[in-house]
């Protein structure tokens, strides 16, 4: 025991000692002190308003404004990535800017960017009709020209409900309407007979739909022409390109014209009259084809101009993304104070390790100096009863064994951290598992180019999975190391044998046995001097030999790993000066364990040093079926029997021990509390 | 296999159950709700909301928001997660999935025919279709001019086209009966849906059978007052009640001859269940009904998820939600009309 009082404290382990602090910001220099203590990272303020919802509380415009630009922001963001540009930082270095300017800079880029946005969509959208009318025009004229003779077949069948061409010219009009902007575009109708035709462009995605569609409506009498374009088009809302199909349905009948206009427009298919006379058509399509090339250098130049402005704010964007968030996190901290009595000054509470009291005031003064404010913030410890939140100091090195750790559950408030055996257990349980040293070159090159890169990969993005190899970069590390130490030990590089410690120590017996490996091997000198002998590689019986090895090894690792946390938690209970724990928990823990497996182990290690031929599994088995027989050729020392019979009373005894008394004495002890509390004011 | 679905149920079902409860779980609360009826501004119910699942929906909304970008962002949300459970879904759950929309689809077909019959705008209708009923051809239903072209030329190909068997007339469309034809559907439907779902067997069909129970019953009375001082003869409004639930038959037969609410009331407070929520009413109000029944459907859908290994679970997070969307509609239109003291006459709280 004294032994034990007389070991060093256990810094390593335990989380830094944290304390309550109180303190009161005056109002002038109250955001800049949460700045700086914001950069310091090392005090965690306690939300004092939890009872408010969040716009209710004091700053609250002050952070919609925030959400606001970093809205803006965003937006940006996304027009750089749509127009295909990388927002870079800028070579020479930017004027610092304040937050209001920098609202109404935003401002004005939104409000730019959006009606450039607007002109060029606009643009595009006419660009995009006069392409497919272009389009339209040279597939629709072959079709004319080709189904000329098939129309006339269509005309002698539609013979008898043809109908007069008396709505010649509001047919005309009608169609006028559906056209685009083209004033002297033709009539639909083909000639005297009534056959007429509406000719337009569709998705291509939609043309089946389409066509189906068509064909129900005018029960059939119809006729579908569809040709694929020759190039796709960009849809400006999803900013993609699509492949449309021109068609030509040729009908007849004025319902049915209104019906399948109806449907065009249901299906977003834009109609274009197309002038049935071919003089009059390639006209059309010069005017048109000339309309296009003015469009095309307009938009070129539309989309420039915004390239241009992108790029300049492109140059802030991460600055002021950045500042944005910062402010908005200030704020957010803000809101978590509370105002004292007289409305001058912030209260606000909050945890810090004890060792950053210092450097936390240091901060304090430097806000207080440099917003000119007459008092100084005023910082003081409280006591709590709450238990503090747990903080550990981490490096590079130990920051992802404590990331492994904590995924499993983060220690209360000063328990001892098993990261801290994490950091080597961790790589070498691994390494037990995949010992190889050519694997363990492998993955050691690969953790010194993320440790010798470190500095650049550290600062920039990285995907997922290799954020998380990054994270890991010195468990990668050490386990690369401790998996080359075993590999040596397995004899394994790639799961070959080297004779790098020596020769083997067996040879054969003599001459003839070259090939047969297994048999006439004799033993001639000592032992291999490190790891396994390479003979073994190949012969009969290496499965058995080295399975047993690695299992009896991994058995002492486990048991090993097991007692250890036992210890630890002995203590825990030692420092939280809880005896309940040691007797009813941590003594019959470690009675049941160690008179089980400990009993084993110590099992493994004597026919090891022993060289015994003794069956483990038989004697661990009839320990329990039958424990007083005797053990015959599986003895492995003096008074075994007695021994084991003692261990198995330990074990049964300990099941008990470890599960009832605890939950028992706690009931009464919480009985007893509530209680007391019940009669305390009386007793007082 | 009945009474057996633990055995299996997790082979095709585990994940998306996981899934679809964790979404539950991001259902507001009271204390949401309590918080979000104290706003001032549509700005701070964004900003309440940010903090909540719909955050990442609304955060890129530029500022002078209204109540049908809040109402549209959040249905969006709900679609979202319906996609993505539908993708992820194997028979015949994707079946019951799909199942769910099918009642928004016949309000979408409705939508579009009334709108059409009153000369509105394809694409202003389109825009106020439900997303979870649209389909393909949804925007042709324009061209219609009475059932029966409506049925041939667009219905035929969706998934509504066999419940439109009893609907084929030729006659012309009018507000009448779009209505009759929207209750017919609906009644197809949910005669469908409860036999799907009897089909299944197990812990789906108890519990589905309850809900769509309720579900038929509440339109058997929305019905029965709606059609009281109409047109519609007794037979006609009997032909509009489905097939099963509570109420059948005995239950119709009394609704079919109610003449007014008190009629409605009498018939209804036979039934247990149904005397809890008309014993709230004060006589011949029928205004707070609707709240009523909708706090009822609450309950039943939160107790779906007592137990697990069904599908009815999916259903009640799809109508919770749609719930929920529906609080958040009114409690965004009381706040930008400046009418905060009726934000709790509709709001009902899920938990």
């Amino acid at each position: 025991m004294e032994y034990i009082d007389r070991l060093p404290a256990m810094d390593l382990m335990r989380s830094e000692k944290m304390m309550l602090v109180q303190l009161i910001i005056p109002v002038e220099s109250a955001h800049r002190a949460v700045s700086y203590l914001g950069e310091l990272g090392l005090l965690q303020f306690r939300d004092l308003n939890d009872d408010k919802s969040p716009f209710q509380r004091t700053f609250v415009n002050q952070v919609k404004r925030c959400a606001e630009m970093s809205r803006k922001l965003r937006f940006i963001k996304e027009q750089i990535h749509k127009a295909g540009l990388t927002p870079s930082p800028s070579p020479a270095p930017q004027p610092d800017i304040d937050l209001e300017e920098l609202e109404i800079q935003l401002e004005e880029h939104e409000h730019g960017l959006i009606e450039m946005n607007a002109n060029s969509e606009k643009l595009q959208q006419t660009y995009n009709e006069l392409l497919e009318f272009k389009m339209v025009l040279q597939k629709a004229g072959d079709f004319l020209l080709s189904t000329g003779s098939h129309v006339a077949t269509q005309e002698t069948e539609l013979a008898e409900n043809i109908h007069v061409n008396d709505d010649y010219a509001e047919t005309s009009s009608l169609l006028e309407q559906v056209g685009s902007n083209f004033q002297e575009m033709l009539p639909g109708p083909s000639n005297q007979t009534g056959v007429r035709f509406i000719s337009g462009i569709i998705c291509k995605s939609k043309v089946l739909r389409f066509e189906r569609m068509l064909f129900r409506t005018t029960r059939g009498n119809m006729l579908f022409n569809q040709a694929p374009t020759d190039d796709q088009i960009l849809d400006p809302a999803t900013n993609e390109l699509v492949e449309k199909i021109v068609f030509v349905v040729f009908f007849s009948g004025e319902q049915a014209r209104v019906k399948i206009l109806k449907i065009c427009e249901a299906f977003g298919a834009n109609c274009y009259p197309v002038a049935e006379d071919t003089i009059r058509r390639r006209q059309i399509t010069r005017e048109v084809l000339s309309h296009l090339s003015d469009l095309e250098t307009t938009l070129e130049a539309g989309l420039r101009h915004r390239d241009k402005a992108l790029i300049s704010i492109g140059f802030h964007l991460a600055k002021w993304m950045n500042m944005v968030r910062r402010e908005k996190a200030v704020y957010d901290t803000l809101n978590m104070l509370n105002f004292d009595v007289t409305k001058k000054c912030l209260v606000g509470e909050g945890w810090c390790p004890i060792f950053a009291k210092t450097k936390i005031q240091e901060a304090l003064q430097r806000a207080t100096t440099d917003s000119n404010s007459q008092v100084g913030v005023i910082f003081h410890v409280m006591h709590s009863v709450e238990s503090p939140p747990t903080y550990f100091k981490t490096n590079h090195l130990t920051n992802a064994y404590q990331e492994i750790v904590d995924a499993y559950g983060v220690a209360k408030y000063q328990e001892a951290n098993p990261a801290v055996y994490t950091i080597i257990t961790f790589p070498f349980l691994f390494a037990v598992m995949f010992g190889d040293w050519g694997h363990g070159i492998c993955l050691l090159l690969g953790a010194l180019f993320l440790i010798a890169r470190e500095k650049k990969l550290g600062s920039q993005k990285l995907g997922s999975f290799m954020e998380m190899l990054f994270g890991g970069r010195y468990v990668l590390l050490l386990m690369s190391l401790f998996s080359i130490y075993c590999g040596l030990i397995y004899n394994e590089f790639f799961s070959v044998p080297f004779h790098i410690f020596g020769n083997s120590a067996y040879r054969c017996r003599d001459t003839t046995c070259s090939d047969s490996r297994s048999v006439g091997l004799v033993k001639y000198q000592d032992t291999y001097p490190f790891g396994v002998d390479p003979s073994w590689r190949g012969s009969r019986s290496e499965l058995p030999f080295l399975n047993s090895l690695k299992m009896k090894m991994s058995i002492l690792f486990g048991i090993a790993q097991m007692n250890l946390g036992i210890i630890l938690s002995y203590f825990n209970a030692r420092y939280f000066g809880n005896s309940l724990d040691i007797k009813y928990q941590f003594v019959p823990q470690m009675i049941f364990l160690n008179s089980l497996f400990g009993y084993l182990s110590l099992l493994i290690i004597i026919k090891w040093c022993s060289g015994s031929q003794a069956d483990l599994y038989h004697v661990m088995i009839y320990m329990f079926l039958s424990p007083f027989e005797d053990l015959g050729e599986n003895k492995l020392f003096w008074g075994q029997n007695v021994l084991q019979v003692i261990l198995l009373l330990l074990a049964v005894i300990a099941v008990p021990w470890m599960l009832f008394p605890k939950p028992f004495i706690l009931k009464r002890l919480h009985t007893e509390i509530s209680r007391s509390v019940i009669h305390g004011p009386w007793n007082l | 296999m009945y009474g057996f679905e633990a055995l299996t149920f997790n082979i095709h079902g585990g994940y998306l159950e996981a899934i679809v409860r964790g979404y539950r779980s991001g259902l507001l609360t009271a204390a949401d709700y309590n918080n979000l009826c104290q706003c001032e501004t549509l700005d701070d119910i964004k900003m309440h909301l940010s903090a909540t699942e719909y955050g990442p929906y609304l955060q890129n909304e530029p500022s002078p928001l209204h109540t049908t970008t809040i109402v549209e962002k959040c249905t969006l949300k709900l679609v979202d997660e319906y996609k993505h459970m539908l993708a992820q879904a194997t028979e015949p759950l994707s079946t019951f999935l799909e199942y769910i929309t099918y009642g928004h689809m016949i309000d979408n077909v409705v939508l579009i025919v009334t709108g059409t019959l009153h000369e509105r705008d394809v694409q202003e209708l389109l825009e106020k279709c439900h997303p979870l009923g649209m389909f393909d051809s949804i925007a042709t239903l324009a061209v219609a001019q009475n059932m029966r072209e409506l049925y041939r030329l667009v219905l035929v190909d969706t998934p509504l086209a066999p419940y439109f068997s009893e609907c084929i007339t030729s006659e012309d469309l009018d507000d009448m009966n779009i209505e009759i034809m929207r209750n017919t559907l609906y009644k197809a439907y949910l005669e469908d849906f409860y036999r799907f779902c009897q089909k299944l067997g197990g812990a789906t069909a108890e519990i589905m059978s309850d809900l769509l129970a309720f579900e038929a019953d509440r339109r058997a009375v929305n019905i029965t007052i709606n059609s009281i001082g109409t047109e519609l003869t007794r037979d006609d409004r009997r032909k509009l009640y489905s097939n099963f639930g509570l109420l059948y038959p005995y239950g119709h037969e009394e609704l079919a001859v109610c003449e007014d609410i008190d009629q409605v009331r009498a018939a209804m407070e036979k039934y247990p269940p149904y005397q809890s929520i008309f014993s709230k009413l004060s006589y011949g109000e029928s205004q707070m009904l609707d709240k009523a029944f909708y706090e009822e459907e609450v309950k039943r859908l939160c107790l779906a998820f007592e137990q697990q290994f069904h599908y009815g679970v999916f259903f009640a997070y799809m109508r919770l939600r749609e719930q929920e969307i529906r609080n958040l509609m009114w409690i965004s239109e009381c706040v930008a009309q400046n009418q905060k003291s009726r934000v709790h006459d509709s709001v009902v709280f899920i938990f």
